[in-house]
């Protein structure tokens, strides 16, 4: 009973990450992802990882594929609603694909694995704060660290530039650009002005933009 | 064989491994690809805690797969900013089309 549930969430996850592979429409691909993570999560549930079961479920179906729809629906232009696509170089990859399978499942299926005593599944929450914090703490607090980073990274990227370049870039412009402003106002001031003064007005205006 | 045992889930990551890779060589959306890349890195997670389960004792293999998790977050969210400026000046997200480095 327990593998039939096995095979029907095994089966799940690697039909939509075909259907995410060979999909050409992109939404359908973001959907497509959404059940193949929510199979790895009831394999990690399977595997007795709760917390990770856990954490999979919060963190990719709740953030990071929320993340990708968001992308896909703002990176396509309203007025071109095909948001298909075509495959390129379908074979190669296809050919790269089935040899890495290949290639796995031989080393999966021909390898005698020294399997340890199954070790009855129990609540690893617990353990798995306690390793975090006493051996690993390192490595936790790095993860923090590369959290933070990544977060202040990616608001430092999608930050947009122009009205904030606009605003300051004026007023800078005005205060140096006094001189070079002058250069169409004084030549401007001595067109319309007298035949007469008209030459020595659009001279000294332009001997003040180069000054 | 309805035994589930550890070539099972090792079978299931190579297939969602395979699944990536196609993807991401084959497809030209910067944002499918990324896609491609959340699907191997589970693949990898996945193998993680099914070696934790089957071939050692510990738990050291569910804290791996946890900082996966952790990196695969910050990639999202860096990738997928990138992805969004990228959009921003070129107007496409396809890669075979952005070929500059500015506008």
């Amino acid at each position: 009973m327990g593998g039939m549930i096995w095979y029907l969430f095994a089966v799940m996850a690697g039909a939509s990450a075909v259907v995410v592979a060979a999909n050409k429409n992109v939404v359908h691909c973001g959907f497509a992802l959404l059940f193949t993570l929510l199979g790895v999560g009831a394999m990690y549930a399977f595997l007795g990882a709760d917390f990770l079961a856990a954490t999979q479920m919060i963190v990719y179906v709740g953030g990071i594929l929320v993340l990708v729809l968001f992308a896909v629906m703002m990176t396509h232009k309203v007025q071109a609603v095909r948001l298909r696509e075509e495959l390129i170089q379908p074979f190669a990859a296809l050919g790269t694909a089935l040899l890495v399978l290949a290639l796995i499942l031989l080393v999966v299926h021909r390898t005698a694995w020294p399997l340890a005593a199954g070790h009855e599944p129990a609540p690893t929450t617990a353990q798995i704060g306690r390793e975090f914090l006493t051996t690993f703490l390192f490595p936790f607090e790095f993860a923090s660290v590369l959290l933070l980073v990544a977060m202040m990274g990616a608001a430092m990227i999608i930050r947009d530039r122009k009205p904030r370049e606009a605003s300051p870039g004026d007023s800078a412009a005005e205060v140096p650009g006094g001189p070079a402003a002058g250069l169409p106002g004084g030549s401007a001031a001595g067109l319309p002005g007298g035949p007469a003064t008209g030459l020595p007005g659009g001279a000294s205006g332009q001997a003040q933009g180069g000054a | 064989m309805l035994e589930i045992g550890l070539r099972h889930y090792l079978t299931l990551a190579a297939l969602l491994l395979s699944a990536g890779v196609f993807t991401v060589i084959s497809r030209r959306n910067a944002v499918v690809i990324l896609m491609g890349v959340e699907l191997i890195l589970n693949a990898a997670a996945l193998s993680f805690v099914a070696f934790s389960r089957y071939v050692t004792t510990g738990i050291v293999g569910q804290l791996v797969a946890v900082f996966v998790v952790v990196v695969a977050a910050a990639e999202a969210a860096v990738a997928l900013a990138i992805v969004l400026a990228i959009f921003r000046n070129f107007q496409t997200v396809h890669v075979n089309q952005v070929d500059r480095l500015r506008k």
